[in-house]
């Protein structure tokens, strides 16, 4: 396993009182795994990101849990020594690639100093090493295009290049973050077969954090479904998709538009969860889904479930008791 | 909002953890509430030439050697008691620095409306005049507008309308920072979806500036007044000081400042020390208040 | 021109004039530069029905809906509303009664309400505006009916509308849109910023409405997915221009244009029925110097030499439309 978190709480100390964002959620990616993390605004995926990566904002904090990168504990290191692992075995892809490159440096100068940061390395064979990079992520004509700055590359290409920078130290992990939700559709495709096919060739981990199901579908291997802070259902895409048994991924996919050949306009309404995800002040006891569930009981109103195995997947429910 | 939750609220959480903000606030409050009810305050009326006492005249400070009880921070040349003044002073300070900003912020943020809002020539035009006069510093301006102002008007009516002239020189010189501030925020509302939403619905223009643009941009305006006040009495002083502000009949802190000057060197430190001292305390208070009102507002730095 | 279209665009343009300052014009020889964001645009809409219109960033389908509405004024073409051209550069008395007719309801729930002002005032906006309705009482039952309609309680007209979420926001502006009683709703992009279980409840809830009320949408999107759920005909646009336009079944089952073809192939697979994909190529080039001829040719599998000279037009073949040459010879 290259990562592996056990119980990881995020908490945020305000002087209103403590708010839990996170609360005790495990999972693990294995190498060469696409591991999509999905939910809503709000659910905590983004942070579990940010905490992984060591770039949680203060008053945030992990108060519980560990966090292991291949077996050693990263979540109680200082500054410096999380700073050397970031970018060289962690690297990070981002959702807005216009403020992920620094617009006064060229393509090239930030991999290079990317690459010599990490890797001890001379000039020439960073370049080198650039150059491939490049190629490996689709930038056409890259000896030229190595010398442009991030301005003159189109909103699909730059992601590319963020990639590229992503990748350049050999990182074992990386996590991405909304990385094709800012890009045309018709760019997402392809940005997201790049991101597999680059997981699968260098055996790197991924943690693909998104709220696109569609995306996860085309590119994952297994899918967590976060719900207020918490993980609801965990398994291999297929079956969390195709046979989702916790209440709230059911309302999910069934509440996702498809596009049925038959039918046009004249088919059911979509399927609704009524009510909203509660606001982290006001995370319900029990079960946090339980009040928009159509099918919770007395239990559920009490206790919390943890995630328990179903079948393929990991379910956080009171209904496979 | 009622009063708990107001205490409640961030900024007046802000507010109460922070000392400077509370020391500011405090010494504000001493020095405004002074200066508005001096007649009820003071010890003595210094305008009333009856209760004047000439032999009284240069008396130091109570709690010296000489000093006269009665007369806390001394007397002037005239006999009248310094502390009175300053009250008294400080009315007039704070009452055209107040008016003054007044006037600067309705005209700013009116022609920073229009600027922004309605663009085209207009915006350039006053955009133009704005940068111009900015070439100018402020002070020159008040006395430009007085100069004018002096000459174009009847000699004798000069003591009646020299505050509102004044409060008007000191405003025309301070309004460009309103004006730039709110056509840059106008220029961002313009575009949110809000007023977009409000123009499809079929409102006037001059509706959705006033009722959907304004309360909107009016947030960095309080900061940018609060600390104009204490601009503008510090404007109001120099003219004084200077002798084209106020006329001699009623005195403000800048006045007085003067009056005292030129006996400072003979010996009689009180009478231009303590209007100095006081000056300085309000704008310094005002000041700090204006500082920590911007940082609470922000919104990034919470 | 059927009779029973509501609306009607007949060669719409809009320009905009992105020429650098007169100053760095002289001196740099540079030219005036126009981006064409609309480029001789043509449909109509029917009574009662729901037309889309989908494409990328920078095809033209937001300017649109703001040319419709009147927040923009077209630079040639004609737009009419009920027969009556409401286009004209000078707004006249009987092109404001037409505008009633019309709302909008805009893609940022963040932005699209004023955060100064209470819910109520905001709903009852266009009533006090069109002078609706004059007694107070009357407009506050009116509004108290318009948020229960769109599934809030008549109590948040008290809030504020930083005290709501996303969606609850989108119906706020529902409600805000449907008080001045319009019959035709263009939606820009209105569910693009919601998650997707809150769309599912906006979605569902114009749906509804539209049944209820009798109201007639102009639903833009990029998504065609969400786009499937609600539309009765679609219409696809790149760079400005129509290239296809078609009943939602037609062009589900048949997509005819390239690019049509192009966006159904990107479109993820929920399913997972694992159906191959024609790769995608290239991305959208610079609206400001748009290719010559048609303007996919460069991304398009099919283009030949006649693509890249000739612009090709809005063919009819059925009841559906579109605009490519290769189609029209009937080489695909």
């Amino acid at each position: 396993m290259i990562l592996e978190v056990k119980d990881l709480r995020i908490e945020f100390r305000t002087r209103r009182g403590t708010l839990v964002a996170v609360d005790g959620i495990s999972f693990s990616i294995a190498p060469g795994e696409v591991l999509g993390v999905v939910g809503e605004s709000g659910a905590g995926k983004s942070l579990t990101g940010a905490a992984i990566i060591g770039l949680l904002e203060p008053p945030g904090s992990i108060a519980a849990g560990e966090i292991r990168l291949e077996g050693e504990r990263i979540d109680n290191l200082p500054y410096e020594a999380m700073r050397r692992i970031r970018g060289r075995r962690i690297g990070a892809i981002f959702q807005d690639p216009l403020t992920s490159l620094n617009p006064l440096y060229t393509v090239g100068e930030q991999l290079v100093e990317t690459i010599r940061t990490h890797l001890d390395t001379g000039a020439p064979e960073a370049r080198a090493r650039a150059l491939a990079l490049l190629r490996e992520v689709g930038i056409p004509a890259p000896e030229a295009r190595i010398e442009h700055y991030p301005h003159q590359f189109s909103g699909g290409m730059r992601q590319r290049v963020v990639i590229a920078l992503a990748l350049c130290a050999e990182p074992r992990l990386i996590i991405a973050d909304e990385p094709t939700t800012a890009l045309d559709v018709s760019i997402q495709a392809q940005i997201i077969h790049l991101l597999k096919k680059l997981a699968r060739d260098h055996g790197t981990a991924v943690m693909l954090i998104t709220h696109d199901m569609g995306v996860i579908a085309e590119t994952a291997d297994r899918v967590a479904v976060m719900y207020a802070g918490r993980i609801a259902e965990i398994g291999p895409v297929r079956e969390v998709i195709r046979a989702a048994r916790h209440p709230y991924t059911a309302g999910l996919m069934g509440s996702i538009p498809k596009i049925r050949v038959a039918g046009g306009r004249m088919h059911a309404p979509l399927v609704q969860i009524d009510g909203a995800m509660p606001r982290l002040n006001a995370i319900p006891a029990g079960c946090a889904f339980h009040p928009r569930c159509g099918k919770s009981f007395e239990r559920c109103r009490v206790e919390r479930p943890e995630p328990r195995q179903v079948g393929a997947n990991l379910t956080a429910c009171w209904l496979y008791e | 909002m009622k009063f708990r939750e107001f205490w409640k609220n961030d900024l007046a959480y802000s507010f109460r953890k922070s000392p400077v903000a509370v020391i500011a606030a405090v010494l504000t409050v001493i020095c405004v509430g002074g200066a508005l009810f001096a007649p009820w305050l003071a010890p003595h009326n210094p305008f009333d030439a009856a209760s004047l006492d000439l032999n009284n005249a240069f008396a130091p400070p109570a709690w010296t050697a000489q000093g006269v009880p009665g007369h806390l921070l001394g007397t002037d040349d005239q006999g009248r008691d310094v502390l009175s003044t300053i009250m008294y002073g400080a009315r007039i300070s704070l009452g055209v620095g107040a008016a003054a900003v007044l006037f600067a912020l309705v005209l700013g943020v009116a022609l920073g409306l229009l600027s922004g809002y309605l663009g085209g020539r207009l915006d350039a035009f006053i955009m133009r005049v704005a940068d111009i006069q900015l070439s100018f510093p402020a002070i020159l301006i008040a006395l430009l507008v007085d100069g004018v102002a002096r000459v174009a008007l009847p000699a004798d009516s000069h003591d009646e309308i020299a505050i509102p002239v004044l409060i008007l020189a000191i405003g025309i010189s301070g309004w460009v920072q309103y004006a730039r501030t709110v056509r840059g925020s106008t220029l961002v509302e313009k575009n949110k979806e809000y007023v977009q939403a409000a123009r499809v619905i079929g409102r006037p223009p001059f509706a959705i500036m006033l009722r959907h643009v304004l309360p909107n941009v009016m947030g960095p305006v309080l900061v940018i007044a609060t600390i104009h006040i204490a601009t503008a009495i510090i404007t109001e002083a120099t003219l004084s000081f200077l002798g084209v502000g106020v006329p001699p009949t009623r005195p403000s802190l800048g006045t007085l400042i003067r009056i005292g000057n030129e006996f400072l060197l003979s010996g009689e430190w009180w009478i231009t020390i303590f209007p100095g001292i006081a000056l300085v305390t309000l704008v310094l208070a005002v000041n700090l208040l204006g500082d920590w009102l911007r940082d609470a507002l922000n919104p990034k730095l919470r | 021109m059927n009779s029973a279209a509501l609306l009607q665009l007949e060669d719409v343009g809009r320009d905009f004039d992105v020429s650098r300052p007169w100053l760095n014009r002289v001196i740099e020889g540079v030219p005036r530069q126009l981006l064409h964001a609309v480029d001789g645009v043509s449909f109509e809409v029917r009574k009662g029905e729901t037309l889309a219109l989908v494409g990328e960033s920078g095809c033209g389908k937001s300017t649109i809906a703001r040319l419709i509405v009147g927040l923009y004024t077209p630079s040639r073409g004609r737009i009419r509303f009920d027969g009556i051209e409401i286009s004209g550069p000078a707004a006249t008395a009987a092109t404001a009664g037409i505008r009633r007719r019309m709302q909008m309801i805009f893609q940022d729930p963040y932005a699209s309400l004023n955060p100064r002002w209470r819910v109520r005032d905001i709903v009852a906006e266009p009533i006090a505006v069109l002078k609706i309705l004059e007694n107070r009482n009357q407009i506050h039952a009116r509004v108290a009916e318009l948020l229960t309609q769109v599934g809030l309680a008549p109590e948040d007209g008290e809030k504020y509308p930083h005290e709501f979420s996303g969606g609850q926001r989108q119906r706020i502006s529902i409600a805000r849109a449907l008080s001045g009683h319009p019959e035709f709703l263009v939606c820009d992009e209105p569910t693009s910023a919601l998650d997707v279980s809150v769309q599912a409840q906006i979605l569902n809830l114009m749906t509804e409405l539209q049944a209820r009320l009798g109201l007639t949408y102009l639903f833009i999107s990029h998504n065609l997915a969400v786009v499937s759920h609600v539309a009765d005909r679609i219409g696809v646009m790149y760079l400005g221009r129509l290239v296809e336009i078609a009943a939602a079944e037609e062009l589900f089952a048949r997509p005819r244009h390239p690019y049509t073809r192009m966006l159904l192939d990107a479109v993820p697979d929920l399913e997972m029925s694992g159906r191959p994909r024609t790769p995608v190529a290239g991305e959208v080039p610079n609206p400001l110097s748009p290719p010559a001829g048609c303007t996919f040719h460069p991304r398009c599998p099919h283009a030949d030499d006649r693509c890249k000279a000739e612009k090709p037009a809005l063919t009819w073949r059925g009841g559906a439309a579109s605009a490519c040459h290769a189609v029209e010879e009937g080489r695909i």
